[in-house]
Order: structure tokens, then sequence, then C-alpha cells
């Protein structure tokens, strides 16, 4: 079958079971109640301080085909879910199903547990490194389930994603069980993608190498959720937890399509006192957040908000009064880490709360402007952030799916050439984010406005962008680089990309060698 | 009117500049064969710059090319490039006019039957270069600009470079004066520190307001900051709006003189808001002053 936005679907996937198709950005509205995890008590005098994650297991007790669950706060300086996976080798449990919120090189340890049948499915909303390639290549007999950040959370509340038990990697924890992520070695600031795992899983564990005397606050997680604390010589490497980059970039074609972006956003009208902001942390992206900074100065604009993963210079932003608050899903760096501690404007919010398309109001609705990348973009301005150009998965939708539904204006900026690759297809290999929900894309050779959006069209022709149409800029860029080929790939699907509504957008097939 | 605000240096052997350097919003692009290629390196630049003069769309922006200087590798630089039609040449150390007729011989020699002219900006960084400036400027019809090079000129008198740049001062009339009589433009020397931006701004004011209408550029961060003060500003448009306007109501009363809050209109003022209309339109800028 073929879903909305033409990308051919199995019915059924094994492992995965009925397809749903993709139906357009807004089109399923949810049917069912919110999931309910089991109802517990604690009496007083209980003591929830357990000696090692060994003994957990035993105590909860964790028992083959279960779906563990685990936070990415720490990126590619975790080091819970390495260790509990350790720990259920050596008790020989099986057939786990792993719901890491992101997935990176440091987990590459996955793999051999993988082999061996401790490890039989993941969910997950992005992954890069060996295990990506794993999963690219086969390993895992079950597709991976490929979810957006807001549409993760959405599964936990509607108990698609069921959660047995989730261990919450704590930068602090008292030893009843109230967890913050902004005191102790590890600190990160927010732990917003934990927040789901701790209110719907049937068994919570707090793992933590920073154990503080009751009660600690602030509190982000509360004990009233927390079975369990865990404490470990060491929960992860804060040298792995800054993310991307904290410096501009220097490279004079990114910063073109930098300052070209910021000036979309000034012709679009919504450069005004209320404006609200979301980008990301590469070099590119903190580009367009530099060139709206002093656009912002320049016009004196008192900003709303800004949203998303929070970098240093958006808490520069903040401590100057070009923004009122920081919304902030995920810390970046550790200036982050310091705002969210110390400043109430700068406010810690759960994946619900900023994305979930099925509740009462998520952030990203709120949103005036978003900044995204893209790997791939076609001429009906779907997206991949999925699979790169040998077909591998390399990456995934984490906010970008929900970003760009909310925002009034989603800007996409792109090098017209990636290397030596064009970046406009005919057709993207993996759709993640549908056309529908992009308004711009910003390249160095001009921008391309969603034929939907006519109106932004003429406001960026009068305001005197080099407005071009997206089949142009495509010829150009084969004209200097020529037409790639097609990537091969066989039947199997390794991977279903769901949309942030729990439809499948697209699935990603596995590579097979030219 | 030539729009030259902005002539960005871009390495000649460098394929990923070559190709994007049409984008980066310089009213000119000058692909250099020079000094941002090392002598073992002239021959791999000169076929890149070659090819893309042939092969990249650089659209609006003009291109350039600094050949070697006439005693190096020049010879080899005009016979190969120049028939890739380049809009212009960038000669450096010119020291006079015979230096421009000899690069003009072998020019003519290298062009193709039917090609445009290829034009020269003729880059002046040595003090006889500079004493030669008006001779040099009509030298050849094929000189459009004379630019000043004042780090290699600094160098041969024995001047400290400053941020003020009074130690330039000379140099800079000279140029000035030299293209003003021969009727070409003058262009000002790069502001070398591309992480200075207010220093960039200062040393642009300065020379706009001694009367250069465009600056050589070392980096696209340059380009926007140089821009901001070359372009007339909204006063110079509505006083330029105002002069033609005055000077078309003298015309039909039949008089070629006519007067605009008490000061006399006159030709040469008349030229100068036409020219400030013309680059005003040409950037974007028309009808901001209303």
């Amino acid at each position: 079958m073929r879903n909305a936005i033409g990308r051919e679907l199995p019915a059924h996937i094994e492992g995965y079971g009925h397809v749903r198709a993709f139906a357009g950005a807004f089109s399923p509205l949810p049917d069912m109640t919110r999931q309910a995890p089991r109802v517990k008590a604690a009496r007083p005098g209980d003591c929830k301080l357990v000696n090692s994650l060994e003994e957990v297991f035993s105590r909860i007790p964790v028992r083959d085909g279960m779906t563990l669950s685990f936070h990415h706060h720490f990126r590619n300086g975790d080091g819970v879910v390495n260790q509990v996976l350790a720990t259920a080798s050596k008790l020989g449990i099986r057939d786990l199903t792993i719901a890491l919120s992101s997935t990176f090189p440091v987990h590459a340890p996955m793999i051999d547990h993988i082999r061996s049948g401790v490890v039989t499915g993941l969910d997950t909303n992005y992954m890069s490194g060996p295990v990506a390639d794993a999963v690219s290549r086969g390993i895992l007999k079950k597709p991976v389930v490929l979810r957006t950040h807001g549409g993760r959370a959405r599964a936990i509340e509607c108990g698609q994603l069921k959660i047995d038990i989730a261990f919450i990697a704590s930068p602090a924890s008292d030893e009843y069980g109230n967890i913050n992520g902004v005191e102790g070695p590890t600190a990160c600031g927010s732990l917003g993608y934990a927040i789901p795992d701790a209110e719907y899983a049937d068994c919570v564990v707090a793992v933590t190498d920073h154990l503080v005397e009751y009660p600690l606050s602030p509190v982000s997680i509360p004990q009233t959720r927390v079975d369990y604390i865990v404490k470990v010589d060491s929960i992860g490497d804060p040298k792995g937890i800054v993310s991307g980059t904290t410096r501009i970039t220097k490279d004079p074609v990114g910063l073109k399509i930098a300052d070209t972006a910021a000036k979309v956003i000034a012709a679009s009208g919504l450069l005004k006192d209320g404006f609200s902001f979301q980008t990301g942390a590469g070099g590119a992206s903190l580009a367009v957040a530099h060139f709206v900074r002093k656009m912002m100065e320049d016009r004196e604009i008192k900003g709303s908000f800004a949203l998303g993963g929070i970098t240093g210079h958006m808490v520069e932003m903040l401590e100057s009064g070009l923004f009122r608050k920081v919304i902030d899903v995920q810390g970046f760096d550790l200036e982050a880490v310091r705002s969210i501690k110390t400043n109430p404007n700068h406010i810690e919010v759960s994946a619900g709360f900023y994305a979930s398309p099925f509740n009462s109001g998520c952030t990203v609705n709120q949103l005036d402007t978003v900044i995204l990348g893209a790997t791939e973009i076609d001429t009906d301005f779907n997206v991949n952030v999925v699979t790169g150009s040998t077909g591998v998965i390399m990456g995934g939708s984490g906010g970008h799916s929900d970003a760009a539904a909310g925002a009034k204006l989603t800007i996409v900026v792109a090098n017209l050439l990636r290397g030596r690759l064009p970046i406009i297809m005919d057709k993207v290999l993996t759709a993640t984010t549908p056309g529908e929900t992009i308004d711009v894309l910003v390249t160095e050779h001009g921008v391309a406005v969603n034929p939907k959006r006519e109106d932004l069209r003429d406001q960026l022709i009068v305001a005197g962008l080099p407005v071009r149409d997206i089949l142009e800029l495509k010829e150009l860029a084969e004209k200097i680089a020529g037409k790639p080929k097609d990537i091969p790939t066989n039947d199997r699907v390794v991977a279903i990309v769901e949309y942030r509504d729990g439809t499948v957008i697209d699935v990603v097939r596995q590579t097979t060698d030219r | 009117m030539d729009l030259r605000r902005t002539l960005l240096f871009i390495p000649g052997n460098n394929p990923g500049m070559l190709q994007n350097g049409g984008v980066l919003g310089a009213d000119a692009v000058i692909l250099d064969l020079e000094d941002a290629v090392a002598p073992l390196e002239k021959d791999s630049a000169r076929i890149l710059v070659a090819h893309a003069l042939r092969n990249v769309d650089y659209g609006t922006c003009e291109t350039v090319v600094r050949i070697n200087p006439l005693d190096t590798f020049a010879h080899d630089d005009i016979a190969t490039i120049v028939p890739c039609r380049p809009k212009a040449l960038l000669i450096p150390k010119v020291q006079s006019a015979a230096d421009i007729k000899v690069a003009v011989e072998l020019m003519e020699k290298a062009e193709r039957p039917g090609q445009e002219p290829v034009k020269i900006i003729a880059l002046l960084e040595t003090p006889r270069g500079l004493a030669e400036a008006y001779s040099i400027a009509c030298a050849d019809s094929r000189i459009v600009a004379l630019a000043l090079g004042a780090e290699d000129y600094t160098a041969s008198i024995g001047a400290q470079r400053t941020s003020s740049g009074i130690e330039i001062l000379t140099a800079r009339s000279l140029v000035l004066n030299a293209a003003a009589a021969a009727g070409i433009q003058a262009l000002d020397t790069p502001f070398t520190d591309a992480n200075d931006e207010t220093g960039l701004l200062a040393d642009t004011q300065l020379a706009r307001q001694l009367g250069f209408s465009g600056k050589l550029t070392i980096n696209p961060r340059q380009i926007d900051i140089i821009h901001s003060v070359l372009n007339p500003d909204t006063k110079d448009i509505s006083w330029a709006e105002r002069v033609i306007k005055a000077i078309k109501v003298a015309a039909a009363e039949g008089s070629g003189v006519a007067s605009l809050e008490g000061k006399m209109v006159d030709a040469p003022i008349v030229a100068r808001a036409e020219r400030i209309l013309i680059m005003a339109q040409r950037v974007g800028l028309k009808g901001a002053a209303q």
C-alpha cells in the first residue's frame, strides 16, 4: 500500500505488526485512554536503596522478554545502558527490547548483546555509530522502531510503547528517589526525555553515582514514581555529554546560508515582540541563531521563548533579555546546565510537554520559527534525516518532525551539495518529515518556498531574497555534481520510521553491496 | 556604471571555494593565482581557475583573475586564462604604463576572435607604481580601475601599518586622484584582520570619506559590512531625488542650472545625484527614501 506521501509500505511487518499508513500531518485523532501503570504502595521504613544492578534485577525481578527504557541525556557519554545490559547478559536474561531515546557510538557493546540474544528489539528516536551500522546491515530480526521525540512520549502515554522497567541515569538522587539533572559529576541539565518513562513505566529504577541526603531539591523526577535507587561508581563520562559544537561555523558558505535563513525569518514578518524560536546545536544552526540575535538586538525585539535543545548561545540571549523564557527539554552544554539550575526563567519540561501531538497542547504548537537540517530533501519538500548517502542509518528525527509540524515557519538549511552529492532528489531515500510541514529550503544558491506557501513566497520576493523553484535548484546541483545513482536495498525492512502520531511514514530497507 | 563595492579574493587552488565564490554576495570575485598559491602549485591552480571560469556559474558576480607579476608567471597565466573569458585581470605590482602595454599585447594575442576584450584592474603596490599612477590609469582603454595594495607598499617605504591608516593616506589620495583624472574607478586596499569588524567598519568609512567606491575584500564576512558603508544611505537617495527633480523643473523653465535649498545645482552635482540613484537601484535600495 502507499501512504499519503506516496511511499510504498507492506501492510504487515514481521516483528512490528499491522502498519497504519501515514495519512497527513494532522490526520488521525486518538481514540484511546492513557496508559495506566500498576498502582504501588510504600510503607514507613521501607528502604528503596539497592546495592547493585544485579540485586535490583532480582528484586524487581527482570525477566526474559521485557522492555527496558533509558534516556539519552548523556549522549555519547552514557554509561548506564552498557552496565544494565552487561548485568542482563551475566544473569542470562534474553529477548529484551531496549527503548533508548537516542543511540550513540558509546552503545556499541549492544551489538554483542544482540548477537547473543540478550537484546532482540530496539526502539529509539535517533541512532548513529556502530549500532546504527549493524542495524542497517540487518543484525536485528525485528525491525527497529524509529520515533520522533514527541512521538516517543505519545507512544508511552498511549500504551503503544509499554515500558516494564525504566532505568533512569540520575546525575543526582536522594535515597528516597528524588532525582535531578543539575548536580553531581555528570550534571546534564534538563531530564525532559526521562519524564514520560518515570510516569508510565511499571517499575522505575534510579541509577546514580551521586547519592545525596534526603530531601533533594530541585526535583525533576519525584520519589512518588521511583521504586529503587542503585548507586554505582560512575553513570557516564561528562566529556561525552557536550553535544555538537558550541562554536559558530566559520565556513563562508555555511554563514551565507545562515544569514539568508535569518533574512527569511525577518521577511516573514514573524520577527517582532513575542517571537519564539528553536534551533539545533550544530555550527550552522548556531550561526542562524547568531544572525537572528543580531537582528533582534538591532530592532530591539523582545522575544517570548527559545525552545528545544538548549545551548549557551540561547542562555546568553535569555540573560541579555532577548527572550523572556527558555523552555528546555534537553541541555547541550554546561552553560545550559548552569542556567537551568539558577534561573527561574529557564524551564525544564518533559518530552510530552515539548512535542507530543496527543495531549492537550505541546510547546512546538506555540513556536514561530524552527531551523532544521536535512540529509536529503525531495522536490515535494519531504526531508530525510535518517539515512545517509550509502543508505545506512546515521540519524533519526529526534524533534525534527515535531518542530516542523508545530512551527508557523519551518526552515530547512542545507548546502546544495553535501560533499560531492546534490542534496535535492526526486525522491528521498527515507522520508522522515513530510513536505507539507516544511515551508522553506535555504541553500547557498537560493531559497525555495513550498508551493503551499504562496503568501510567504511573495513576502520573500518583495524582501529581495533569491527565491528559486526547487526543481531549478535541483537541476543546478545536478549540473555541478551529476545525478546520483539509486542506493541498492533489498526488501527486508530493518527499521520503521513512525511519524509523531504513530502512523508509518516510511521504512528503512536493508542495504546491499553494490 | 560598474558596481564594484566588494571584490572578494578566492584562492585559485581551492576547488570548494572556487565552486561557491559566486554565492557569497560580493560584486566581484578575484580568483587568485598570485599570493594565495605557492610557486609549486601555480600550474594546477591555473588549470583549476580556467575550469572554474568555463564551468562555474558566478551569476551577476564579476569574474576577475589576479595573475602573477609580469616578471614571473604572467605570460602563462594570460595565455591560459584570457581565452576562458574572465571579465577582467587584476595585474599586480604594476610599475608603469609600459607594464600595461606588455600585458595588453599578451592579452590581445591570447584573446579568441570575437571575444569581448578582457578589462584590466591595475594593482599599485610599489612606490614607483604610485608615482606613475596617472600614466598607468591612462595607459590603455581596457583599464577600468586602479587598486591600492597597501601591505607591500608600506613595507617598501619603511612605514608601519596602523589601524588609523595615517601612513597610507598619501597613497590612497594618489590612487584616488589618478583614477578620477582618468575617469576610472578607485579601489581601496583590503582590511587584513578578518576578525576585527569594528576596525573594518572604521577603515571603510574612512575610505568612503576619501572617495573610494570599492574595496578589495579578503574574507566573505567582510562583504556585508563594506556594503553597508558604501551603499548610498536614505539621506543620500532622498537628496539625489530632490536634485533630479529640481533640475527637471529648471530644464522645463529653460535653464541648465537649478537651485536646491539655497545651493546651486549644476552639472557635476547632477552627475553625482545620478550615480547615487543608479547605485541605489543596482543594490535594491531604490525607493528606500520614500
